[in-house]
């Protein structure tokens, strides 16, 4: 028996691991390439430019593209909670099943039927008529976000609730204090702006490929990438705004996590100064090497030259003042509050550099496209730049989370109940091997075909949405091996 | 019990007849795509029948899965992991399924575009059949302990009752997704869809039959409530009996009604013989009731508000949806007029 249960409990955090991971590869894209496509049908259906007519077709065949994967990912996560975490279930099914229902009711039933009739109406409805579609099915994709996030803030930071003395569950005292969660509304609009970084780099990217292989549609994707540098400006700004924003919370809230994202194990003192780079030793609880730079965590932490933050070691006296007396035994029996330091520790990193650098890049290509003397896709080596950091804000959004749901450790809502209590008794890891498995091959496969099926339509470039009902087109020529078939 | 959790049971009974009736047809199609359609044009003019409107119908399963966690969530917690391997592959097929709608869009090849047919078809297949598998297994009393874990041993999941009862509600997914091939197309495709009907109809009371003989059996429905029991059989088989009609007089309105009913009616008589229980334990002292597994009076009557006041707007705007795409669309592909 020995393995046996730590094996389940691992085998289930990677799971959970690995299928939220590729879930959020998908929502973010949906989230911001749903609203960049409902900006651009918006304008085409006031200026009636016929280009922005053919971006929104095109951008808007990647965005079903992610779309549907980002829905049948999502479906395991809401199969999950009950399969892999059924006690966590039973202990947070008051507070964790009203969002995911008003999700499902609110958001998906919205997105899902909207997206349906965008998809087949475009030659039945005016433009500015068949843009509310759209429209309609990007709020979808934000109210869905919002519940989400509701869920996993209480998990972060637990308002409006008792523990009921005779169950010993979660029960929902005040359902306004779990909508109006501070984490929750400190943790949307950086996610929201992330998402529309993430898409419009996405745009940006492919559009520089297609500039890279001079292809025909050069003044498509031209007006594609000049378009999308602006909101990829303006959302990365933001995006390291609400980062800042929500940092101030987690250094009240959750101060281990803070500690951890900046490797202190030791109380930093005021002024305190910031590691860019740092190696650690995690058994001993120390710092082996470091650069840094003076006054800078001060400034980044409470916007002023002086103050300083309790380390990881003092914090986890503290938590264990406080928690060696709990009720519960699984409680009692945390050894320590550490948390993964390194990997905590350089997620921060490699996420705000890259918000850094999208503000650098997103300039530079703006500065670009404005003057006259050096067109963009004359620099072919800043196309390559802009070709490869396409991927670099799924990674920043990734390491974001990592942060976020690592943070918590040893919880799995904070101070309240363990990761260790809440995996399902009847799971064997038989069961979980296989799934895992099988989730990877799944993952595998759908991730590898759908970048397959964007490059495609990538080289494609216009013809791919060329004519009236082109989609229409192509799945119905007459005789499937015509020469248009192939187009 | 009190009111609240009363109505929410209801409610959840509600939104999965409203997934069967509306996921039916669209697995029917799915499945029905990989016998009756012959070629590329009639495969794809399958797909567009159900294509706007599958994403939507599939949502009433995740919301019926996020209302029982929000309002049972020890049910929630019990079922879902309980039936783990079952529940697997319920996804397996729907994701298979899902994305092969999008993908079978960008596919180049004639091979391409099989492959994700072929996809499809499984997807479309193995959902339904894993479904009803678990609905007919946890009527059955499954053993589960004190805490609510169901520690299923093979034979639980797998015997007479639920495999016939899987066949029985695949192939009834199926008839109503060839019904509503009739009601949606015209030429070939409806023709060999009424054909096809014809054979499985006869097919299908007989596996009605035997299923309801299991459920006598196998199940205490009949001994807990034989009159609402009988009615509700004798409701499957008579709105299977409205469909096999419609198919043979060619109202091809009553004869989709007629299949979806008989589904609904499958619903109805499952979560008929639960109550006031959720699960069936071995032993009755660990049965699993409504009125013991519910989330407390606070977060029921939120939801229930919810409800009221997003659930008309929903049907709304989803109804609206269905009457954009009246048009019958010809076997390869054209819509008519
Ligand atoms: C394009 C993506 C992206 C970029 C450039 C950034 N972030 Fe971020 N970050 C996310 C995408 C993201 C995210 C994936 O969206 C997370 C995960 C959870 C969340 O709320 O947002 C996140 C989490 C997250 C957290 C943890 C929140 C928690 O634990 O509750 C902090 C403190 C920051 N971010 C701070 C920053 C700062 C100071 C940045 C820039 C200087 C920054 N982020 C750039
Ligand atoms: C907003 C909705 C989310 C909820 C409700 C949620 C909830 C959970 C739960 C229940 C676990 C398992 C317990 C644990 O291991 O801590 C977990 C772990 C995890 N989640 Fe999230 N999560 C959410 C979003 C995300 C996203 C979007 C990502 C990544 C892109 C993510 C990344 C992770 C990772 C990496 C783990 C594993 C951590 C570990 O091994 O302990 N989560 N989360
Ligand atoms: C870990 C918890 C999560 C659960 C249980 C979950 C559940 C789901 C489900 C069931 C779907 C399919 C919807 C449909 O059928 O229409 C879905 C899609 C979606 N989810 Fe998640 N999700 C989780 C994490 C997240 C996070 C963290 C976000 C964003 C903040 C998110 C945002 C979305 C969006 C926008 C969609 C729509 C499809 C798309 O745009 O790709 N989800 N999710």
């Amino acid at each position: 028996m020995f393995s046996l249960g730590i094996s389940v409990l691992s085998l289930a955090r990677i799971q959970f691991a690995m299928t939220t991971i590729f879930h959020f590869f998908f929502v973010p894209f949906s989230i911001g390439m749903g609203f960049i496509v409902a900006v651009m049908e918006t304008i085409y259906a006031i200026k009636k430019d016929e280009i922005y007519n053919k971006m929104a077709r095109f951008w808007g065949k990647i965005f079903l593209l992610s779309f549907a994967v980002g829905i049948v990912t999502g479906l395991i996560q809401e199969f999950q909670f009950g399969m892999n975490w059924s006690n966590y279930s039973r202990f947070m099914g008051d507070i964790f099943g009203a969002p995911l229902a008003i999700e499902a009711l609110l958001a998906f039933f919205l997105e899902s039927t909207f997206v349906g009739v965008w998809m087949f109406t475009w030659d039945r409805f005016k433009p500015g008529i068949h843009a509310i579609f759209i429209w309609l099915t990007s709020i979808g994709t934000m109210l869905s976000a919002i519940w989400i996030l509701t869920a996993n803030s209480f998990m972060q930071h637990p308002t409006g609730f008792t523990i009921n003395a005779k169950t010993h569950r979660v029960q929902m005292t005040s359902f306004s204090d779990i909508i109006s969660n501070p984490q929750l509304w400190r943790v949307f609009p950086h996610l929201i702006l992330g998402a529309f970084v993430l898409a419009s780099f996405v745009i940006i990217g492919m559009s520089a490929w297609a500039l890279i292989r001079k292809q025909k549609d050069t003044k498509f994707f031209k007006k594609s990438m000049y378009f999308s540098l602006w909101i990829g400006l303006v959302s990365s700004f933001g995006v390291v705004i609400a980062g800042d924003y929500q940092t101030q919370q987690i250094i009240q809230d959750q101060p281990m996590k803070f500690a951890a994202t900046e490797g202190e194990y030791e109380d930093s003192g005021s002024p305190a100064s910031w590691k860019i780079v740092a190696s650690f030793d995690t058994k001993d609880h120390k710092v082996k090497h470091e650069i840094s730079v003076p006054y800078m965590l001060s400034l980044l932490a409470y916007h002023k030259p002086e103050g300083g933050i309790k380390g990881m070691n003092t914090l986890n006296k503290e938590l264990k003042q406080k928690f060696d007396h709990n009720k519960s035994k699984s409680i009692r029996d945390i050894k320590d509050y550490y948390l993964p330091t390194t990997t905590i520790f350089w997620s921060f990193r490699i996420m705000a550099g890259f918000g850094a650098l999208f503000i650098l890049v997103a300039l530079v290509g703006i500065y670009f496209s404005r003057s006259k003397k050096f067109q963009i896709e004359k620099q072919r080596w800043f196309l390559y730049v802009l070709g490869l950091l396409m991927w670099a804000p799924i990674v920043a959004n990734t390491c974001g989370w990592l942060i976020t749901e690592l943070g918590r450790y040893p919880w799995i809502v904070y101070g309240l109940y363990t990761i260790a209590d809440a995996v399902s008794a009847t799971t064997t890891a038989g069961e979980l091997i296989f799934s895992n498995i099988l989730y990877f091959l799944l993952f595998a496969i759908l991730g590898g075909v759908m970048i397959y099926y964007c490059r495609q339509t990538m080289h494609k470039g216009l013809a791919a949405v060329e004519g009236p009902d082109a989609t229409e087109q192509t799945a119905k020529t007459a005789d499937p091996f015509s020469k248009e078939a192939f187009n | 019990m009190t009111a609240l959790q009363f109505l929410w049971f209801i409610l959840i009974c509600v939104l999965f007849s409203g997934f069967f009736f509306l996921e039916g047809f669209d697995f029917g199609v799915g499945m029905a795509a990989g016998i009756i359609a012959r070629n590329d044009e009639e495969k794809s003019t399958m797909l567009e029948i159900i294509g706007p409107h599958w994403v939507a119908n599939e949502t009433w399963l995740v919301t019926a899965g996020g209302a029982m966690f929000a309002s049972f969530p020890l049910w929630y917690a019990s079922l879902f992991s309980g039936y783990y391997i079952m529940f697997l592959l319920v996804l397996a097929g729907l994701i298979l399924r899902g994305v092969s709608f999008e993908f079978v869009e960008h596919a180049e090849t004639h091979r391409a575009r099989n492959l994700w047919y072929i996809v499809f078809v499984v997807g479309s297949l193995l959902a339904p059949l894993m479904l009803c598998i678990i609905f007919f297994s946890m009527i059955q009393g499954i053993p589960i302990n004190a805490k609510g874990d169901a520690h299923l041993a093979f034979f639980d999941i797998i015997n007479w009752l639920s495999i016939v009862g899987g066949i029985a509600g695949v192939l009834l997914s199926l008839i109503h997704g060839l019904n509503y091939t009739r009601l949606t197309t015209t030429g070939v495709l409806r023709e060999r869809a009424r054909n096809l009907n014809k054979i499985l109809y006869p097919i299908l009371f007989v596996g009605e039959v035997v299923v309801a003989l299991l459920v006598i059996f196998q199940t205490d429905f009949f001994q807990k409530k034989p009159i609402s029991s009988t009615i509700i059989i004798l409701l499957i088989v008579l709105m299977s009996l409205m469909g096999a009609w419609g198919t043979w007089k060619d109202h091809e309105g009553w004869s989709l009604a007629g299949s979806g009913l008989s589904l609904v009616s499958v619903v109805i008589l499952i979560f008929n013989g639960l109550f006031p229980r959720v699960m069936i334990a071995n032993n009755p002292a660990n049965d699993l009731l409504v009125a013991n597994s519910s989330s407390s009076p606070m977060a029921l009557g939120i939801m229930t508000i919810v409800v009221c006041v997003l659930l008309p707007i929903v049907l709304a705007y989803f109804i609206w949806s269905y009457t954009l795409f009246t048009k019958r669309m010809a076997s390869n592909g054209k819509v008519n007029d």
